[in-house]
């Protein structure tokens, strides 16, 4: 035998899976929502996907070559797809150098800070989201109207801004309906909003592949889903003049987008199923929080952010089911 | 006018959190005595752990509470920072002989052919608990630098060329982390000789001598030609191995030219006069990079300094 | 639904090549090294010295207490030395060589392939021939089968489980088995049941072996006492706590033997080799060995003599292929790679599995993602990733109170972790160490 032989502790065999393939599954997942953005926004949504993606792997390397003193490990599609999650949760007439800021605290503030990959407790593309949304309320809500809408206006806003608007100016949610979109249009997604959070068929498309790669499990997004539909279905029933239909908390804002890929993100997500139901649920329930009572419209993304700080405790407190244990 | 009404509120939760703390202060104060505060800065406070207590504090206050020094010693700090708790303390200093890790194997790659190629978690502690090692020595260094890891100092790094890690001398603190780090018990702590010189039997290997010399070049075969010659007796043969008792050891370097195999290893002597009668030995290579040439192919060079 | 166990589990490629290999008889190998400790507990005594002449079957080592077992010769020959060497534990290990002449076989031993069924029906006879023929458990962890047969004080056995599940990817020594001596193996479990005082066993059977469900399910047709029950193919079911769960919906409590919910489990070899021992006189001298990898010529089968050198079985299978990478005794999830050919085979060993090249190498370990696929495959319910860290950073209190002496080093965590972790290298060392610490306290 020429070659020496190979020793190493067992199993000897492993998954084809890997970190690489998952991050690119995700991507690939994202890729319907992507292109019906580009038909909804036109080339503004390629140009600000564009500058996401190669601004967060330009920070990525950069950072990583030059600050911390490493391997760079951009290929392993974790920061483009930051960029991307980045890209779909801003308005697609967004000034580029905005969008450039955005990337560079999601990458270096919200994720190398910490660490890198694996180490971040807060979602990357989320904290570059927020920090833009308290830096420049303007340009962040001001929603382009789709090029394919009969009206004529540069800016719109976004069916949740109008119930909003509506509710607190005291009208009653039955006159708000002739101005909100049908539902139909919000199941396809002919609305206004942030880039990628519009089409929920295409969002739930994308669920539907990564379930079957088993990139990701059921638990989170319906468990998300779900705790938004019962929290504002008992609003709603007790008081249907103040409150709107669950099922338009679904399909609105970043509700599907939030939910299936940016609170499965599974750096910032508890381990265990029951702790992922804790985690979900509190996700649903701070978001309908601030939809209806808050001074935002939208708030999954802060619900996020908050139960990410909730991570660490989840996991440290809730245990899986042990075999043969009463815990 | 807001920002007059801002600063008067802060000021005053500012001046009732205060108030607060003090008075909690006051109630919860635990007595502790003053000398463990300046025992601790008399105290090298590297949180090492090599004195046997948790930390330099936890040391500190066995100090303060011992009635003698006697069994409490910080090998970082020495004798001088011993001596300057002692003054604290006002007890008698126990002064010991400062020490220095050792690194007991020298099979280096060129001297021990690889077997196997080891492929699991890069931990001396995960190959242990799997199998012998990637060469035939089941005694020797598995090179995946547990020690080096556990070094709080700076005072231990693996050489690549020889898969073996080496000690800087005046780095090392004797602390004894590797010692407890290294599954094979390879690494021991040696009386620093005058002029940091020692001598000692660089391998652990218990083999029968044929089986230990055909798995490395330059393992003890327990031939006890060194027992024999050592006018000290400051060697002991047991499991087919040598161990020079450093205590003992006057350092006459006998045992070194005796040695068949050069497994035995001095560090820091100057190079030695040639007696016409010896045998030039082996060709061999520097071990440690603060080793003076020692063997009678460096016999041409000038006196060097002793380092 | 096919029964299985709840939770956690993974399913590798199975990659059975040899299911359809009939087992043969592996020729008489030159010389033979039988190491003294080929199973859990106390090594054995050596009883024969150099120059010493043995018959097949011969006893030349003594159980060194309750927990051992008794050793046989497997050839007959010329003790050669009692000497250490390399085993597949990877350390050297005592053992007696013997230089093979010949093929004498003690007379006690009934070596005829007729199917004796009737036995005396005691339960301390049928232990105590057990016993004397060394008979341990074939599935891998060795455990002498006489002590499994005699429950602690104030427990009492109520059923017996035949493991038949062989979960490894690429064995197929039990499967074969069990096709070629269903007849053997009913009895094998008459005997145990008898020596038990139970009487319900099941069988368990992973479902990817049809045939061998099948064939058992048409011997145990007439008698109800014995039960086939066919299982979802999912690793690690062969792991005892499991194969009770998926058999019985019973739950092993954390720390706790199977007998404590009233199960004794026995692998199906183990039920062959007491047919052996207690029909036959036969002592525990030879087994079956699948030789496999997806770069070998022939993967077999074979009924291999303990002791024989790995090389033997390698160069019946069509020689050493070239890509040949890591060679491992046992499957690819639990086995252990070896580093020689000479290692021999023993007692426990099922399998030769050799790997190649490009797949024996691990990938580079990345940094942790917390996908917590690890805790969700983990069939003990643990937190693999935790333990790790844990393990790494030597917090021992810490892995203790996460139960990490409850793993029971399936290798499911670093099977599937993405990030190709090393879970399990850290997790063993860690349940090494808390071992040590329970000891330690305890004494």
């Amino acid at each position: 035998m020429s070659k020496l032989l190979t020793i190493s502790p067992s199993p000897h065999v492993h998954t084809s899976d890997s970190v690489n393939k998952i991050m690119y599954r995700v991507l690939l997942a994202l890729l319907p929502a992507l292109v019906w953005s580009v038909f909804m926004f036109g080339l503004d949504a390629v140009r600000v996907t564009l500058l996401a993606v190669v601004s967060c792997m330009a920070f990525e390397y950069l950072i990583q070559r030059f600050i911390m003193k490493e391997v760079p490990k951009i290929t392993d599609g974790s920061a483009a797809l930051t960029g991307i999650l980045l890209a779909f949760n801003v308005p697609a007439s967004i000034p580029s150098w905005i969008i450039i800021t955005g990337a560079l605290v999601a990458i270096g503030v919200g994720k190398l800070s910490f660490g890198g990959l694996g180490n971040n407790p807060f979602n990357p593309a989320l904290v570059g989201r927020v920090f833009l949304l308290i830096s420049f309320p303007v340009q962040m809500t001001s929603w382009p109207v789709s090029q394919h809408a009969a009206v004529d206006a540069l800016t719109t806003a976004t069916p949740l801004g109008i119930l909003k608007e509506g509710v607190k100016s005291g009208q009653p949610v039955s006159a708000l309906m002739d101005s909100l979109p049908s539902g139909m249009d919000l199941l396809y997604g002919n609305m206004s909003g942030s880039m990628g959070e519009i089409s929920a068929l295409l969002l739930l498309l994308g669920f539907g592949y990564m379930l079957w790669k088993k990139v990701i499990t059921f638990h989170i997004p319906v468990f998300v889903l779900g705790t938004i539909f019962v929290f504002q279905g008992i609003l709603w029933m007790v008081n249907p003049e103040n409150f709107i239909e669950p099922v338009f908390h679904l399909l609105t804002g970043g509700a599907m987008l939030g939910a299936i890929y940016m609170a499965t993100d599974m750096v910032t997500s508890p381990m265990t199923h029951r702790g992922q139901f804790i985690y979900a649920a509190g996700i649903g329930v701070i978001t309908v929080l601030i939809r209806n009572f808050g001074a935002y419209p939208e708030g999954i993304s802060f619900a996020i952010l908050i139960m990410n700080g909730f991570t660490p405790l989840i996991n440290s407190y809730v245990k899986p089911k042990r075999f043969g244990g009463t815990n | 006018m807001t920002i007059v009404y801002t600063i008067i509120t802060l000021s005053a939760i500012g001046t009732l959190a205060a108030v607060i703390l003090y008075f909690v202060a006051q109630k919860f104060k635990v007595y502790e005595d003053p000398r463990i505060d300046d025992v601790e800065k008399a105290l090298p406070g590297a949180n090492c752990g090599g004195c046997g207590f948790a930390g330099c504090r936890a040391f500190a206050e066995a100090c303060v509470k011992a009635d003698d020094l006697a069994s409490l010693y910080c090998p970082v700090g020495g004798n001088d920072c011993m001596s300057g708790v002692a003054g604290i303390l006002g007890l008698e200093a126990v002064v010991q002989t400062p020490k220095v890790a050792v690194v007991r194997c020298n099979g280096s790659c060129e001297h021990r052919p690889k077997t196997n190629q080891y492929d699991g978690a890069l931990s001396c502690a995960v190959a242990a608990s799997l199998y012998s090692g990637d060469t035939g020595c089941q005694y020797g260094c598995l090179g995946c630098g547990d020690c080096v890891v556990a070094c709080d100092f700076d005072a231990i790094h693996m050489n690549p060329e020889t898969g073996l890690p080496e000690v800087i001398d005046d780095k090392c603190v004797a602390c004894g982390a590797c010692v407890e780090a290294c599954p094979k018990t390879l690494i021991e702590l040696r009386k620093k000789g005058p002029k940091d010189r020692k001598i000692y039997v660089a391998c652990r290997n218990e083999d029968k001598g044929g089986i230990a010399k055909k798995s490395c070049e330059v393992a003890c075969i327990g031939c006890s030609k060194c027992f024999k010659v050592c006018p000290f007796d400051a060697i002991t043969m047991s499991n087919n191995l040598a161990f020079i008792d450093a205590d003992k050891c006057k350092l006459c370097r006998k045992c070194v030219l005796e040695c068949p195999t050069n497994a035995i290893i001095e560090v820091n002597f100057p190079p030695r006069k040639i007696k016409e009668d010896l045998p030039p030995k082996p060709a061999e290579k520097a071990e440690k990079p603060v080793a003076a040439p020692k063997s009678a192919t460096d016999k041409n060079q000038p006196d060097n300094t002793e380092n | 639904m096919l029964k299985t166990f709840k939770l956690g589990g993974v399913h590798p490629a199975e990659n059975k090549l040899s299911a359809d290999k009939a087992i043969e008889k592996l020729a008489l190998p030159k010389s033979v090294f039988i190491p003294i400790a080929q199973h859990i507990g106390a090594p054995a005594q050596a009883l024969v010295k150099k120059g010493d002449q043995v018959k097949v079957g011969q006893l030349i080592a003594q159980a060194g207490g309750f927990v051992s077992a008794n050793i046989h010769s497997s050839v007959s020959g010329t003790v050669k030395k009692v000497d250490m060497a390399p085993d597949a534990s990877g350390y050297p290990k005592q053992g007696i060589f013997i230089d093979v002449e010949g093929d004498e076989w003690m007379e006690s031993i009934h070596t005829g392939d007729d199917l004796v069924t009737d036995f005396q029906a005691d339960s301390k006879a049928i232990i105590d021939k057990i016993n004397v023929a060394g008979v341990v458990g074939l599935g891998g962890a060795t455990f002498p089968t006489h002590v499994k047969l005699m429950p602690p004080q104030g427990m009492k056995a109520e059923m017996l489980i035949i493991n038949g599940v062989e979960c490894e990817p690429y064995l197929t020594s039990d499967h074969r088995l069990m096709l070629e001596k269903g007849s053997e193996i009913m009895v094998g479990i008459r005997l145990l049941m008898c020596a038990l005082q139970v009487n319900k066993a099941y069988v368990g059977i992973e479902n990817n072996k049809k045939d061998a469900i099948a064939h058992l399910r048409n011997l145990v047709s007439a008698d109800s006492s014995i039960e086939v029950v066919p299982l979802k193919v999912k690793y690690p079911q062969g792991g005892e706590k499991q194969l009770i769960k998926a058999v019985t919906g019973r739950e092993v409590p954390s720390g706790a033997l199977p007998i404590a919910v009233g199960a004794v489990v026995s692998n199906v070899g183990t039920a062959f080799a007491v047919y052996e021992a207690v029909q036959k006189n036969k002592p525990l001298i030879e087994r079956v060995v699948t030789i496999t990898g997806k770069s070998v010529k022939k993967p077999s089968n074979f009924l291999v003599r303990v002791g024989t050198p790995v090389q033997d079985l390698v160069d019946a299978a069509g020689g050493l292929p070239e890509d040949t990478g890591k060679i491992i005794s046992g499957g690819p999830m639990m086995g252990k790679a070896i580093a020689s050919l000479e290692v021999p085979v023993t007692k426990g060993t099922s399998g030769i599995t050799i790997m190649p090249a490009p797949e024996a190498k691990r990938e580079v370990m990345k940094s942790c993602i917390r996908c917590g696929r690890c805790v969700t495959v983990c069939p003990m319910g643990l937190e693999p990733y935790y333990l790790m860290t844990v393990s790494d950073k030597q917090i021992w209190d810490k892995a203790e109170t996460n139960r990490v002496m409850d793993c029971i080093e399936c290798g499911s965590c670093s099977y599937t972790c993405p990030a190709d972790r090393p879970l399990l290298d850290y997790i063993r060392l860690g349940k090494g160490k808390v071992g040590q610490i329970i000891r330690s306290r305890k004494k």
